[in-house]
């Protein structure tokens, strides 16, 4: 053994001691968690080669149907019909399984990336080996976690930048598709913002359940309630939603808003929510035809009766305010969570 | 210089005490033995000395009054835990690597020379290595970090006799020829014979005797360490303190 050349006492070797920079941890964090970036990699690469190649095809229907002159020709009408059904089969179109499946990727990859970081090495027992080691534990866990979120963020950009790409024509000139529908959380901004939330409740979950496959399953547990929760109560507060007397708003294809909720008055007061009490139709509209009630029901002979529809919604120019609202409560979260969990890796007694 | 100070030290889980009225000063220089049955508060020490867990009562210092954990601490601390836990599914030039990284200081031709001497290959999985070698392998990416105080708990529990051989003279050669001071938890007193100068004799989550092993042996009229560790832990009970 090679003889030391050292001080006589601690104190005196500090600062003899070369400094620890915080971009050590990449090529440590990059070794320990290979397995699972390329493995978040090769899935997203995988399913854009698939968006790309469903995506060009329904481009190409799209772009000769646009280019067709004169529109309403018979030639024309044939190529809209043919982006129609070019559309609504494809992967992600309304009878297609993309736009459901994907949108489990946040969750699937922000569990199977977070969860492990501290679970793992709680339950192998070698969070003793790391957090005796020089680095410092808060420092080892704040980098390692910085780390793999910039990762992450990084591919879901990329990945939600091409979703966007694919659904550019389901809200062209010939379908008027819901930008806040299903894959309202996988754009540019919500894909990331949902990866990284998900990836922070791993992490979290992982320092408190200390084992990995009980931590991704309350992860994804977790991930479950709030994408339920911020779907079907959050989301449409974001912006005081408008209201408009327009009943053709709420006709399916006629509009790319988003309907919040309908309601009826009579001479300015509050009749009725929703659809309208059998008794006011067999009191006022037990004459109409069955084949004579449109899409819109009895609304148009209630309003000859003195009812206005009113149909609160957001529009569709609101996308990228709600992108950015949600995308910013998400990245809070996510922060908040990075700082409980880096917190409890200090503090709490191995 | 004390590598470890301890006075009034407690650790408490729910409502039992792990550790209680832990008083200690273990000097520098020297290879200390915390020996006591099973659950006498060994690995409770241990984590508290290398910064892994915060007492309930008390105080503790190591290296001449730093805090546990504190960067200071962790530089001079190297800690071997029980099972010798390692990155499984990382290469043992990994290991290295990450050890490396993390550390201010890192003897690279040490752990290679040690490793080849060894004969444990660098390109190996560490999981795929026998126990024997991935304690050695622990122990060498520990002393590979030039410690001040060299911390083991139970390092040999796990292995056969060979091993726990070569891997205490391991422990002996730094201790002698690097002037490290290694602080060791056993149950198993027979290796300890011929390594400990120092020992701490524990049971039921307090300290029952301390001291420089000649002077306890001299004073308790005992002829070896194993001896005296089984007298004194038959006849004294918990209320008993030295």
């Amino acid at each position: 053994m090679t003889a030391r050349t050292m001080a006589a006492h601690p104190a005196q070797d500090d600062a003899r001691l070369r400094p620890l920079p915080w971009r050590r941890m990449v090529r440590v964090t990059w070794r320990q968690h290979h397995f699972a970036l390329i493995g978040v990699a090769v899935l997203l690469a995988a399913l854009a080669v698939w968006l790309w190649h469903a995506g060009t095809s329904v481009h190409n229907a799209y772009a000769a149907a646009i280019a067709c002159h004169p529109a309403s020709s018979a030639a024309c009408g044939s190529l809209v019909n043919n982006f129609d059904v070019s559309a609504e089969n494809h992967f992600m179109g309304s009878k297609g399984p993309g736009g459901v499946l994907l949108q489990l990727l946040p969750a699937l990859i922000g569990a199977f990336v977070g969860a492990p970081v501290l679970a793992r090495e709680l339950e192998t027992g070698t969070f003793r080996y790391a957090w005796t080691q020089g680095f410092g534990r808060w420092r080892w866990a704040l980098a390692k976690l910085v780390l793999l979120a910039v990762v992450l963020a990084a591919a879901t950009v990329a990945f939600g930048a091409l979703v966007s790409w694919y659904y550019q024509p389901y809200s062209g000139a010939f379908y008027q598709d819901s930008p806040f529908g299903n894959l309202f959380i996988l754009r540019e901004v919500t894909f990331p913002a949902w990866t990284l939330a998900v990836f922070a409740i791993g992490a979290l979950a992982g320092m408190l359940i200390r084992r990995v496959v009980p931590a991704i399953v309350a992860t994804l547990a977790v991930y479950a309630g709030l994408a339920f929760a911020a779907a079907a109560f959050l989301r449409e507060h974001y912006v005081t939603p408008l209201a408009t007397s327009n009943m053709n708003i709420s006709l399916p294809g006629a509009s790319t808003a988003w309907i919040i909720d309908q309601w009826s008055t009579k001479g300015g007061n509050f009749a009725f929510a929703g659809n309208p009490p059998i008794s006011l139709i067999n009191q006022y509209c037990s004459s109409v035809p069955p084949d004579k009630i449109g899409p819109l029901g009895f609304a148009p002979c209630l309003a000859q009766h003195g009812y206005t529809m009113w149909t609160s919604y957001q529009p569709a120019s609101r996308f990228w305010p709600f992108q950015w609202i949600e995308g910013g409560w998400l990245l809070v979260l996510s922060a908040l969570l990075i700082a409980v969990t880096v917190w409890l890796v200090q503090r709490r007694a191995a | 210089m004390n590598v470890v100070e301890a006075s009034g030290l407690g650790k408490r889980y729910g409502r039992a005490w792990a550790l209680r009225d832990c008083t200690l000063e273990i000097p520098a220089g020297r290879v200390a033995a915390l020996v006591g049955p099973n659950g006498a508060g060994k690995t409770t020490l241990l984590n508290m000395t290398v910064g892994l867990s915060a007492p309930s009562a008390g105080a503790v210092t190591v290296l001449g009054g730093r805090r546990p954990g504190s960067p200071g601490a962790l530089d001079g601390i190297a800690f071997v835990a029980q099972d010798t836990p390692l990155y499984k599914n990382l290469r043992v030039a990994d290991m290295i690597y990450i050890t490396r990284s993390l550390n201010r200081r890192f003897d690279q031709r040490y752990a290679r020379t040690r490793l080849d001497e060894l004969g444990i290959p660098l390109k190996r999985k560490s999981g795929k290595l026998s126990g024997g070698q991935q304690a050695q392998l622990a122990l060498t990416l520990a002393l590979a970090r030039r410690p001040w105080l060299l911390v083991l708990d139970e390092p040999v529990a796990a292995l056969d006799p060979v091993a726990r051989h070569d891997f205490m003279a391991t422990v002996l050669a730094a201790a002698s020829a690097d002037g490290v001071s290694v602080l060791l938890s056993s149950h198993v007193l027979t290796e300890l014979e011929r390594v400990a100068r120092y020992l701490v004799l524990m049971s039921g989550g307090r300290v029952q005797l301390a001291g420089e092993v000649d002077d306890l042996l001299a004073a308790h009229g005992q002829a070896s360490l194993e001896e005296l560790a089984l007298h004194y832990l038959r006849e004294t009970t918990p209320e008993v303190t030295r």
